[in-house]
């Protein structure tokens, strides 16, 4: 049981599938303006990891190559994603796809339940993530906060788990507060990452206060007037979240108690003796 | 088969296979002669066949058959 095992969560570098990450934030790699933003940005941020993807190629295109080109140039590890797939069958054959094009054994596993909601699909995730993890893929799983579910991708093989803040694209923050705290607090030996519906840097900084190991995402900043300056700011944020936590966080209370000392207060008889 | 009679196996079979959504009327016989057919010898690419992944070894003996459902795809962006 991976929740009853000790470790001391507030010490060390982020480390998923026998990997160090020096960063906790991992960007995706779509929606920049350019290429030459994407790159700036991924630097900006300080990223190790980077989200790609596979899609269909015209004959004669080589636009992949021209990709994959700009992605070794970054000198950053890469999580191809099977996004867009809707069933388990399509999101092993594209991992097995991204396995032979990225040369990487890491995935991260989307299997899509609905197209509004872009929400997991989590029985197929499951039957995905057993398939994947038994070929010898590193999977990294899009799934929900669902407590269960977590159970079974665990014992399906996944050493990582990545519930959503928010549904895909939405940049709506830490839509369950309560449900992401309950997670954190059932795995504390889990690598958790977020992965989802992150607007802004205090989002990112709450969910690593609440000790998740990292932030994934995308859209916050490649949509961002300035993709560059958002990406810093997402890595300060990152990193003071992550700060904050390893600092130990004061419990929050219901009355006010005085931050100066009471003791020695000037005419503190006169006035609280009328 | 009777002695001096050709195999019909000579002529080549035209079949209907999708590349990516489009039909394309073909004479190759294996996945890697339709790829370099459909101009995809030089290219990064990865296939699946009918939903299933086929390794980029796997095609010069990847058969096809008529209605055949051939993705072809290549890196890209992604969140």
């Amino acid at each position: 049981m991976q929740k009853l095992q000790s470790r001391d969560a507030r010490s060390g570098p982020l480390t998923v599938y026998g990997v160090v990450l020096k960063s906790r934030l991992l960007l995706g790699t779509a929606q920049y303006p350019s290429p030459q933003v994407l790159a700036r940005a991924v630097e900006a941020a300080g990223a190790d990891v980077v989200t790609v993807s596979l899609r269909r190629e015209r004959a004669r295109a080589q636009e992949g190559q021209r990709f994959l080109e700009l992605i070794r140039e970054l000198g950053v590890r890469v999580m191809p994603n099977t996004a867009g797939c809707r069933t388990p069958k399509e999101a092993i054959a594209t991992a097995h796809m991204a396995r032979e094009l990225f040369e990487t054994s890491w995935v991260k596993l989307e299997v899509i339940a609905n197209d509004d909601t872009l929400q997991p699909d989590v029985f197929g995730l499951v039957e995905a993530a057993a398939a994947l993890s038994r070929d010898g893929f590193e999977v990294f799983p899009y799934t929900t906060e669902d407590l269960s579910t977590a159970e079974r991708l665990l014992a399906a093989g996944c050493e990582v788990l990545m519930p959503w803040a928010a549904p895909i694209g939405t940049g709506r923050g830490l839509a369950n507060p309560y449900a992401l705290r309950s997670m954190r607090n059932y795995f504390p030996a889990v690598p958790l990452i977020i992965d989802a519906g992150i607007g802004a840097p205090s989002h990112a900084a709450a969910a690593m206060e609440m000790g998740y190991d990292g932030v994934l995402l995308n859209t916050a900043v490649a949509k961002a007037r300035d993709p560059v300056r958002m990406a810093t700011a997402f890595r300060s944020a990152v990193e003071a979240g992550r700060e904050a936590y390893e600092a130990g966080l004061i419990e929050p209370r219901d009355m006010a108690a005085p931050s100066t000392p009471l003791a020695g207060t000037p005419f503190f008889d006169l006035e609280r003796r009328k | 088969m009777p002695v001096g009679r050709k195999p019909v196996l000579d002529r080549p079979a035209r079949r209907r296979v999708v590349i990516n959504g489009e039909p394309v009327d073909t004479t190759a016989r294996t996945l890697a002669e339709l790829l370099a057919e459909a101009g995809y010898a030089e290219a990064k690419v990865a296939t699946a066949r009918n939903g299933v992944f086929v390794a980029a070894r796997l095609r010069a003996e990847t058969m096809l058959e008529h209605g055949d459902l051939i993705e072809v795809v290549a890196p890209r962006a992604g969140g």
